[in-house]
């Protein structure tokens, strides 16, 4: 790798997501739903308390599900940024013609894709480390509640915006802007019904059903990741039984987490080949 | 040092069943103003991206300052500004050329002083901290020219510079192009503005149809007079007799054209007419025109583009 040249690239990409106010915006719309979330569990849980104490197994039930519902919020605003900040770089640069005085230049084309993917990584990462925060803080404050295992959960959502990420620099390469946003959600909706079609597979015991979403995971590994967060963060399967984006029937394995990491690797390389190939 | 700036042999791009470059040669010397003439449609960006690494020949060969095009490190030498000039709109013109500068591997100290310069030359110092999507079409196309020599290049593409310039700019883009050429910066310039190009290249190749077709001097070569013969008797042998004084005579309706090294020939014109005992109606010459030599190269067949 060219570190000059990465870096460059590196410090062009940040220089103009900062200018664009991408992260600025998505702060200010976690802000947002970090505050709804908060008036959410202030008027559900400490306002309205039930007359007569619940048993101490249905309280962490209720305060685990609150957290994974805020998580699960997060989760989806990690995939909206992971797809958005990405979407027009490489495509609307191509189009525009902006790349020709990049690629012009004595930097290597990998390096382009390479310093573009790390700074929207790193920023997403920051993103989800922050909002993962808020929401924990939230549910400490009000509720004095403490979700365990964040490091690990946190660390699958990252993965999981990775996976997104690396489709839409790939797909950034080959297609336009609208094009490629548009495949990207595709993927990720596939995703999620594909998941939901395994856990009521298994829920009901169609194998057939089982296999199709397994397959689904395998070739667009994002939801996977989420619902072995889930399971990460709720072990015990207070919630469990039921099917849903709050609950894992079934647990994706450890190796489904190194396919991931493979298949970003994957998507990366072939965004690196695709735009070595391209005419610009 | 090789005094050949850029070379191509037989340099070639088809898209499929389109070829956009069909046989391209080229030989540019080291500090010259080169022109790269042609129609619309004539393969001219093609070739230019083919040359800068921005699209992979389908054939043919080539070198620029002394390296294989596939050669990255070279480009750190070239300068670049685009036909379709378009940058990232939300930096300001000291942010797009500080970043281009990175790109270019120039060290801080240096790259601030020089961005310094570049943005008085351009006329953009008083700009300088607003962003691109605030500038003028004139006033990007300007910032892109400080792009192209914010590395001190010694070669430099510009591919139609002037096209979103007033006067005031052109004249500017023209006064930086002698100041590349005193330098000993080669300039590769595509244009189709061809005074402007009659009034700073040393030479000029026309591309038609993806290929060269001619390669001619502005400087150097004086063979450019042609001389008008409106005479009583036209016949072979006085056509004949006429090629003794230039080259290319053809008659054109009742005039007689000669292509000749300068216009003294037309004393010795005139002379032997009278010899011959023909009337002399008209006796003149003109320079011609890049246009001229533009329309004559092409040929008849072009259509506008």
């Amino acid at each position: 790798m060219n570190v000059n040249g990465f870096l460059a690239v590196a410090h062009l990409t940040f220089l103009e997501a900062r200018r664009r106010r991408v992260v600025t915006a998505a702060l200010a719309c976690g802000l947002a739903y970090l505050l709804l979330f908060a008036a959410g569990v202030y008027f559900l849980l400490i306002v309205h308390r039930p007359a007569r104490p619940l048993p101490l197994i249905l309280v962490r039930a209720q305060l685990q599900g609150f957290t994974l519902v805020g998580l699960y919020a997060v989760n989806l605003l990690s995939v909206a940024i992971a797809i958005m900040l990405a979407v027009d770089s490489l495509s609307g640069e191509i189009s525009s013609g902006i790349m020709q005085t990049l690629a012009s230049k004595p930097i290597r084309r990998a390096d382009i894709v390479l310093g573009k993917w790390a700074v929207y990584m790193i920023m997403i990462a920051l993103y989800i480390f922050i909002m993962v925060a808020g929401v924990i803080a939230t549910m400490r404050l009000l509720t004095g509640f403490s979700q365990p295992h964040l490091l690990a959960a946190s660390s699958l959502m990252i993965l999981q915006a990775a996976v997104l990420l690396s489709i839409v620099v790939a797909g950034g390469v080959r297609l336009q802007t609208v094009a490629n946003g548009t495949v990207a959600f595709a993927i990720y909706s596939i995703a999620v019904i594909g998941g939901w079609v395994e856990q009521i597979g298994v829920a009901v015991g169609n194998d057939n059903a089982r296999y199709i979403g397994t397959a689904i995971s395998l070739a667009t590994p994002t939801d996977v990741l989420w619902r072995r967060a889930v399971h990460v963060l709720e072990p015990t399967a207070l919630l469990g039984g039921i099917v849903g984006p709050f609950s894992a029937t079934t647990v994706p394995s450890a190796a489904m987490v190194w396919w991931a990491l493979g298949f970003t690797a994957g998507c990366l390389l072939l965004a690196i080949h695709w735009f070595r190939n391209r005419a610009l | 040092m090789n005094d050949v700036a850029i070379q191509t042999v037989a340099l070639r791009k088809e898209y499929a069943a389109n070829v956009a470059v069909a046989d391209l040669w080229l030989n540019v010397r080291r500090g010259e103003v080169f022109g790269f003439l042609g129609p619309n449609g004539a393969g001219k960006t093609t070739s230019i991206k083919m040359l800068l690494g921005l699209v992979e020949p389908s054939g043919g060969s080539g070198t620029m300052l002394g390296a294989p095009l596939t050669d990255r490190s070279a480009r750190a030498r070239v300068g670049f500004l685009p036909e379709h000039f378009r940058f990232h709109d939300c930096l300001t013109a000291r942010e797009l050329l500080r970043a281009h500068g990175q790109l270019l591997g120039i060290r801080r100290p240096v790259l601030g002083h020089r961005i310094d310069e570049l943005l008085a030359r351009v006329h953009l110092r008083d700009a300088q901290h607003r962003p691109l999507r605030q500038f003028s079409k004139g006033m990007v196309q300007r910032i892109g020219l400080a792009q192209a020599l914010i590395g001190e290049p010694e070669l430099v593409f510009l591919d139609e510079p002037t096209s979103g310039l007033d006067p005031l700019g052109r004249l500017l883009v023209r006064e930086i192009i002698e100041e590349l050429r005193t330098r000993g910066t080669t300039v590769f310039l595509n244009s189709h503005l061809l005074g402007e190009v009659e009034a700073t290249c040393d030479r000029v190749v026309f591309v038609k149809q993806g290929r060269t077709v001619r390669e001619m001097s502005l400087r150097e070569t004086p063979s450019q007079v042609e001389i008008e013969v409106r005479i009583d008797r036209v016949d072979a042998a006085v056509l004949q007799g006429l090629s003794a004084f230039g080259h290319n005579v053809r008659q054109e309706h009742d005039v007689i054209r000669i292509q000749a090294a300068t216009d003294d020939a037309i004393p010795q014109i005139a002379r032997w007419l009278v010899q011959q005992g023909i009337g002399i109606r008209g006796l003149g010459s003109h320079r011609k025109s890049l246009e001229e030599w533009f329309v004559e190269v092409m040929g008849a067949d072009q259509s506008p583009g």
